[in-house]
């Protein structure tokens, strides 16, 4: 299994009739296996459907959100499949009480989240790595304290991290800011409270290929360790750390909605998932009910897609996981 | 075993250490205590009054003790928004949060096992299958929507149970509050305790499930087998007790990742507890509040990793060995 | 290892008794405490079904030792599995039936078929290591099983499990019943091991390569344990092994596994001295000591075929070097041949088969 990724490369000089390496590519087990569960199938195309969606929103929705010209305050609360009678605009999915089309708002929001949960994944991603390696590379006491420090967090998870990380920053910040930068903060609330599984996973990668001869060699030659470091011994530990990445993205898109939802994320004005939910749970007691659901289904069907990737891939890549 | 038990306590306590000393920086660099208390409009005298009293001009290595001592002593100063203290704003709603979390920990440890042994033994069936492919969903979903969901369905439209509060609640002894004595109280606790409890349950379940389908394929088990041994004595004495060992250990910290996540589903029900405290402490920066609240957590997390260590030792002879027993 | 044959039979009226049709060798006269006849095992797959075992028919007489020797997925564990009813699933058993003492197991109901477990069919697995649960002390593994079978309260089972452990050998067994696996060696476990499987003195076990997992020193001693209280209880053992050794010094008769099919069954000298399947001499050849005239030892060309591809005809044809026509259409069944049974066409009572002549006008011999 481990084999026939890597040959992907050094496969071709091997085999005459050169394989081309999307011929190779589609070969692989990867493929083979993608192509043999139907679940998987249905949440890749859902998964492609609402990153393209997400997007290209402002193309695909019928109004900008968060612009407040476009808004018309007069078709507050149209329920879903509707043409309102006073402006003459199509509801997909309802409108909200601003006269916000909840399918726009969907749209636009998604794309929020995606923001979010991709930053924050590689924030913790470029974090985790550089910090394991450091610690696996270089050991001692630098070693020590990285897991040490990884422990303590360890010890909590990583919503109650993330939840205090943005309590933090925000008390450093004066209150008129906080709406601004609430996507930059909560994107590092939520990448710091993610990275302890990338330093483990890369620390461990690191030492165990340290020791393996053709790093000796490399270090006999005199290579410089920077030169070892990002030549020979990052490509070897990236595999894992794409593996943690893609669930990482999931729960990266949970976490950001549960902080939302929370009102400790991203404000009204600037919604993403988990805040349309919030607001939308006001509506639900008074019949409005497609403001709250039509959001909570398009988390929902995300959040599930993209986990069932993730697992998927983690499988795939790495039984040894499971 | 003495060994043992020292080296997880000194760990423990270096963890506590660790949490003391994030809470006081909070506290002490996060915005300025006194003008955070005082508002803007007061005095330079009123602040150094403040200032003297609190300690705040003393070296911050004192601060850092008297600190340590206070919070010993459940001691954690007076909130910012509310202006009473912090251990009071907390001991009050600590009854209803610990009620939550235990009928939901009780829950999905119960269920979880329970559902995790049957789709163990009867892999093959529908209702396995049906219950695994449920549970995948259950994983994947984020509480707060599952709440709100719950609400939706069971308060909205069914109108069959209370959609958020704690209902009536009875006072025992002085400070403790109560829900499990009315009915309301009892239909009140249902959603949230579902909710908060669904997401440790389908963890355990699946953990329950992959042990046990391990355990099962082992050679004791069909040495038992082969001894003459009834499913019964083979799955629930032999297999049961070698899938508990690794479950144990998750279960135990489970079981404190749902107090952190009853922050979550307080907020959804609007449950009066702790967490609902903590996340408005967040949201308005009542760092005495988020201080206390830290410390507490941690307590409960490293309380939990220990007995959870102890428990390990005391299910698995090996280890016991292995401690210097023998 | 020596290639002695069982000087020190302790039943040789059992193995001089003369072959009676429609019975095995070895078994005249007296009901067989195991008799398995037709047995096939098929294990379903994605690409169809697989018959791992395919017409199996053999007795074991009471106190008797059955070697059961071939190479490794031959099906010699798969037998044992299928007769103690312990197959892996999708693996069943697809025909054929099994007697224990004359009544028919194959097709009780299973809660009919545990109780026979450990009190008339025991086994022993290949690694000590791991047949014990590591989570119950070796007194409360034995209690259990114990109490399981026999009408004992937890004082008198006690009182059995410390004489069964004495019986086994474990010294100071007063101090050492409540002691947990892990605290016990390689050897000891296994003494353990059998102790459990004879604590309800079944009158036949099944022992899946007993010593395999041992050290070499301590297997002799594992292998005599297992002898003597076989026979000093008369349980009969279905010994399954490929060390032609430990059959040569334990077993009574043997019978010979290949691709899932009985080939050869007879009396271990006869099959050792005077082998009638080709495929038996080529591996009798192959054995240091046995083979001990050879400077070089001898290999059978090829390799045992996967259970998805076993040829038409008899399944050793495309290795065998007389293999006709006939070999390659018609399986044959076991027929005597010298003072065992073979399933070979060379000795076909009717219409032998001639051993392939080669240019000199010799035999065509395994032994070049």
């Amino acid at each position: 299994m481990s084999q026939n990724v890597q040959t992907r490369d050094s496969a071709a000089p091997v085999v005459p009739p050169k394989p081309s390496k999307w011929r190779t590519f589609l070969d692989s087990d990867i493929v083979y296996s993608w192509k043999r569960q139907p679940v998987v199938i249905v949440a890749t195309l859902v998964t492609l459907i609402m990153f393209a969606a997400a997007l290209f929103a402002p193309w695909i929705a019928p109004q900008n959100p968060f612009d407040p010209r476009q808004l018309e305050l007069i078709d507050a609360f149209t329920p879903p499949m509707t043409t309102s009678d006073f402006t003459g605009n199509f509801y997909l999915l309802g409108s909200d009480s601003q006269g916000r089309d909840v399918f726009s708002a969907i749209l636009y929001g998604s794309r929020i989240s995606l923001l979010v949960g991709f930053a924050a994944v590689i924030f913790a991603l470029v974090m985790g790595t550089a910090l394991g390696l450091l610690a696996g590379f270089r050991g001692g006491w630098r070693d020590a304290l990285i897991m040490r420090i990884a422990d303590v967090q360890l010890t909590f998870p990583s919503i109650l991290m993330a939840l205090l990380i943005f309590g933090v920053i925000r008390g450093f910040l004066p209150r008129s800011m906080h709406a601004e930068v609430a996507i930059i903060v909560l994107i590092i609330a939520i990448g710091l409270s993610d990275w302890v599984q990338y330093a483990r996973a890369v620390r461990g990668a690191t030492m165990v290929e340290k020791s393996k001869e053709y790093v000796q060699a490399a270090r006999v030659i005199g290579l410089p360790a920077r030169k070892i470091l990002f030549q020979h011994i990052l490509p070897n530990v990236m595999r894992p750390v794409l593996v943690i990445g893609t669930i990482g993205l999931a729960l990266a898109i949970i976490a950001e909605a549960t902080l939302s939802f929370l009102g400790v994320g991203m404000p009204a004005t600037q919604p993403s998932l988990g805040t349309l939910i919030r607001v939308g749970q006001d509506y639900m007691f008074s019949g409005e009910w497609w403001i709250l659901l039509f959001p909570g289904v398009a988390l929902l069907i995300l959040a599930l897609s993209v986990n069932l990737l993730g697992d998927w891939l983690r499988d795939v890549l790495n039984p040894k996981l499971r | 075993m003495l060994a043992f038990l020292i080296q997880r306590v000194l760990q423990a306590i270096f963890v506590m250490f660790v949490v003391a000393l994030i809470s006081f920086s909070l506290f002490h660099y996060v915005g300025d205590p006194v003008l955070n208390m005082l508002g803007q409009e007061a005095t330079e005298a009123d602040r150094a009054a403040l200032r003297a009293q609190l300690g705040l001009d003393q070296p911050v290595v004192v601060q850092f003790w008297n600190f340590i001592v206070n919070a010993a002593q459940f001691e954690f100063g007076i909130s910012y928004r509310s202006a009473r203290p912090v251990t009071d704003l907390i001991l009050e709603r600590l009854p209803a949060t610990l009620e939550l979390a235990i009928i939901s920990a009780i829950f999905a440890v119960v269920m979880g096992i329970l559902l995790g042994i049957y789709t163990a033994l009867r892999r093959r069936s529908w209702l396995a299958n049906f219950i695994m492919t449920a549970s995948l969903i259950g994983v994947s979903l984020p509480t707060f929507l599952i709440g709100v969901l719950l609400i939706y369905l069971f308060a909205v439209e069914l109108g069959m149970l209370p959609a958020f509060g704690r209902g009536q609640t009875v006072r025992i002894g002085d400070w403790w509050t109560t829900g499990l004595l009315t009915t309301s109280g009892l239909r009140s606790l249902i959603l949230p305790a579902i909710t908060l409890g669904l997401f440790q349950l389908t963890l355990i379940m699946r953990l329950v499930r992959a042990e046990m389908l391990e355990v099962l394929s082992t050679d004791y088990i069909k040495f038992a087998r082969a001894r003459g041994l009834s499913n019964r004595v083979v799955h629930l004495r032999h297999a049961l007790k070698n899938t508990m060992i690794p479950v144990i250990t998750i279960i135990g910290l489970q079981l404190g990742t749902i107090i952190a996540f009853a922050i979550i589903t307080e907020t959804v029900f609007q449950w009066p507890g702790v967490g609902a405290l903590f996340i408005t402490a967040v949201r308005f920066v009542d760092v005495p509040v988020m201080a206390a609240y830290l410390m507490m957590i941690a307590l409960v997390f490293v309380v939990i990793n220990l007995v959870v260590d102890l428990l390990y030792y005391a299910v698995d002879p090996r280890l016991r060995a292995q401690g210097g027993g023998k | 290892m020596s290639s002695t044959p069982s000087s020190d039979n302790q039943r040789p009226a059992q193995l001089s008794a003369a072959p009676v049709a429609g019975h095995e060798p070895g078994t005249a006269g007296q009901e067989p405490v195991l008799s398995v006849r037709h047995l096939r095992v098929e294990f379903p797959t994605r690409h169809g079904t697989l018959v791992a075992l395919d017409d199996v028919s053999f007795d074991i007489a009471p106190g008797e030792v059955l070697g059961v020797v071939g190479e490794s997925g031959a099906g010699k564990s798969m037998t044992g599995n299928a007769v103690i009813r312990l197959l892996e699933p999708p693996g069943h058993i697809a025909a054929g039936e099994v007697r224990l003492s004359g009544k028919r197991i194959d097709d009780l109901p299973e809660e009919r078929f545990v109780p026979l477990r450990g009190r008339h069919i025991g086994m022993i697995f290949q690694d000590p290591l791991t047949s014990l649960n590591p989570l119950f002390s070796v007194g409360d593994q034995l209690i259990e099983t114990i109490r399981t079978h026999l009408p004992m309260n937890e004082r008198e089972a006690r009182e059995e499990a410390l004489k069964l452990l004495r019986e086994v050998g474990i010294p100071a067994p007063e101090n050492r019943i409540d002691s947990y696996p892990h605290q016990f060696s390689g050897g000891m476990r296994q003494r353990v091991v059998i102790a459990l499987a004879l604590a309800a003195r079944p009158e036949f076990i099944i022992a899946d390569e007993p010593t395999t997992a041992l050290d070499v020193s301590v297997q002799a001693q594992i292998l005599a344990l297992l002898k003597r209280l076989c026979a000093d209880h008369g349980t009969a053992v279905m010994l399954v092994t490929h060390d032609m050794g430990v059959i040569a010094e334990t077993a009574d008769r043997v019978a010979v596994m290949y691709a899932g099919r009985l080939i050869e069954i007879g009396p271990v000298d006869q099959v050792i001295r005077h082998p009638q399947h080709p495929y038996t001499k080529g591996l009798m050849a192959s054995i240091p000591g046995i083979a001990k005239r050879l400077e070089r030892l001898y290999q059978i060309e090829g390799s045992m075929p996967r259970l998805a591809a076993i040829p038409e005809g008899c399944a050793f044809n495309p290795r065998c070097p007389h293999a006709q026509q006939r070999c390659r259409d018609e399986r044959p069944d076991l027929m005597p041949a010298g003072g065992s049974r073979a399933a070979c066409w060379l000795h076909d009572p009717v219409d032998p088969l001639p051993p392939r002549q080669d240019a000199e006008g010799e035999e065509v011999s395994h032994v070049r």
